[in-house]
């Protein structure tokens, strides 16, 4: 099956996807497809090395070089193939949702779902009904529709309790006026104290780090 | 006000906006992109206006003519074309206009990449075009500061009559920080009596120009220049110093690489060895005497610049300290970034442990 994750640049998609990736490790052969065709900066191909040594297989275009140019490789396609669980890495916003649509063909014969990244700290998507109008572009340029959603409210090392709770109530609302469920809380593995109440509950190790990060 | 998570260019782009800049003319380069982008969804709500011009050279002519008119203007782009805008901003020095001009510095020479790097440092604090010239340089590390200085860049243009420079690279542009909303420290500016805005048929002509055909007139212009440069080299240095109060090593760096030089002070710190970390913010005016000041005390053994670049700040760096002190130099061009261990390795090397 295929899982693409999708949501507003910075929504945290990519430290999301390369966390799903490694928790399905060892149902099925996992691969992590880059499909960031928006962003220079930022993306899992820059983790390639050290995803594939935790297990996953990591397809990237151009030799994962860090190039502006929008070419997708052909191994995207055996993502599609059945036995596997195959995480896409869309780029941001409506823009980059777009490459989804070259697959639509492979969409209709293959289970999917597709998840929508939500942080209520960007200014895009900081009210439902901001959020919803995202969604709902994301779905147009996309040609599919989103299966679930998924509450990254984070300020990065500012993050605290409170914001994790104010994504859950604004996710929560999404979900009520869609119909598409909250399918996870994706929280700093280093918040768990602060978090274990809440409910589907996925805790993440942060792999994009920063150069002067440790 | 509640923090919101901001990308640096997007950032930029709503901090010139909350700064009453109406015009933005500028062309694609990554890593800059969401600048031009931003702008063209957000100035026709502010009764602004956006143009994508044909080339980098059109779009600082416009900036040019919208100046001269009095307007709050600005364009960016990132390094190729930066150096493509130098005859514009050349001409806008001379003919006295307020302007924003942000680089968001890649991986060069040529063409080079789209990777982060800060080796337009000679450019940008050196005039860039020709003739005898320059432009306040302002170096945002972190995207809090980059918003607060981008609102700031447009007072100090007004206030001298300027081309103010925001001088940053790929990684401010392109990742993600915490931010919230502040407004600069409320200047008095002297009115645009000079802008071309329409005599209303009262007023006598103003006319902007760079064009000083006698060279007497040229050199009246020049010395009018160079004592405007002194006001800013006395009234706008600023800098932070962080880390030990009596360090062994000085560090030197702006912008991303003060950050990384940051982690490095803090790994020295964990083996015992004190440092202290010295950011200038403007580049130009560049904080020498502050500098000189740090590297002076007399536990400091020596200074180390942390660029990347192959090494141009380091040349400030040495013609601050005059010789006394030793300075060593830490960089990396073409795109790559210097990692925190290298740093303190280096500074390991130096001080013989």
């Amino acid at each position: 099956m295929v899982i693409a994750v999708t949501g507003h640049y910075g929504s945290g998609k990519t430290e999301f996807a390369i966390n799903l990736a490694l928790q399905r490790r060892g149902e099925r052969r996992v691969f992590l497809a880059d499909l960031d065709i928006v962003n220079p900066y930022f993306c899992s191909r820059e983790r390639k090395a050290e995803l594939e040594r935790l297990g996953i297989e990591v397809i990237v275009s151009l030799g994962g070089m860090q190039i502006d140019i929008p070419a997708l490789p052909p191994e995207i396609l055996t993502l599609f193939e059945p036995d596997i669980i195959g995480v896409m890495d869309v780029g941001g916003d409506p823009v980059g949702a777009r490459v989804l649509a070259r697959y639509e063909k492979q969409f209709q014969k293959t289970p999917y779902e597709l998840l929508c990244v939500i942080n209520a700290n960007r200014p895009e998507t900081n009210t439902a009904d901001k959020a919803v109008a995202y969604l709902r572009a994301i779905e147009e340029s996309s040609k599919l529709k989103v299966t679930g959603l998924v509450n990254n409210t984070h300020l990065l090392q500012e993050t605290d309790a409170g914001e994790i709770n104010k994504g859950l109530e604004l996710c929560n609302a999404v979900a009520g006026k869609t119909g598409i469920p909250l399918r996870y809380n994706a929280v700093d593995r280093r918040l768990f104290k602060q978090a274990r109440d809440i409910p589907h509950l996925f805790l993440m190790d942060i792999f994009m780090k920063k150069p002067w990060e440790d | 006000m509640a923090k919101e998570l901001w990308k640096g260019n997007e950032a930029i782009a709503e901090a010139a906006v909350k700064a009453g800049c109406k015009f933005f003319f500028g062309y694609p380069i990554t890593p800059q992109n969401e600048i031009p982008e931003y702008f063209s969804k957000r100035l026709p709500e502010v009764g602004g206006c956006f143009i994508q011009a044909e080339s980098e050279i059109a779009a600082i002519n416009m900036v040019y003519g919208a100046a001269g008119a009095g307007s709050r203007v600005m364009t960016s782009s990132s390094s190729p074309g930066i150096s493509l805008k130098q005859e514009g901003i050349t001409y806008i020095a001379c003919a006295e206009l307020p302007a924003v001009i942000v680089n968001m510095m890649r991986g060069g020479p040529g063409l080079g990449n789209i990777a982060p790097s800060q080796a337009d440092y000679y450019q940008a604090t050196r005039g860039g075009g020709n003739g005898d010239y320059r432009t306040v340089v302002l170096a945002p590390a972190t995207i809090q500061e980059a918003t607060d200085l981008v609102q700031e860049a447009f007072d100090i243009a007004d206030m001298y009559r300027i081309p103010v420079v925001v001088l940053a690279d790929g990684m401010i542009g392109q990742m993600m920080e915490a931010i919230e909303w502040r407004t600069p420290k409320k200047r008095e500016l002297p009115k645009k009596s000079w802008a071309t805005d329409g005599t209303n048929g009262v007023r006598p002509h103003n006319i902007i120009n760079s064009l000083f055909i006698d060279a007497g007139d040229c050199t009246v212009q020049n010395r009018k220049l160079a004592k405007k440069y002194q006001l800013i080299e006395q009234n706008e240095l600023r800098y932070e110093i962080t880390g030990e109060a009596e360090p062994e090593i000085v560090f030197a760096a702006y912008g991303t690489t003060s950050r990384i030089a940051r982690a490095a002070c803090m790994r020295l710190k964990e083996r015992g060895i004190k440092a202290s970390l010295f950011r200038p913010i403007t580049l130009w005016p560049y904080p020498s005497e502050a500098l000189k000041a740090e590297a002076m005390k007399p536990s400091v053994k020596a200074v180390i610049t942390v660029e990347m670049s192959m090494g141009q700040m380091v040349d400030d760096v040495r013609i601050a300290l005059q010789g006394a002190k030793p300075v060593f130099f830490v960089g990396t061009g073409g795109g790559t970034i210097p990692v925190p261990q290298e740093i303190e390795e280096e500074a390991m090397r130096i001080l013989g442990r």
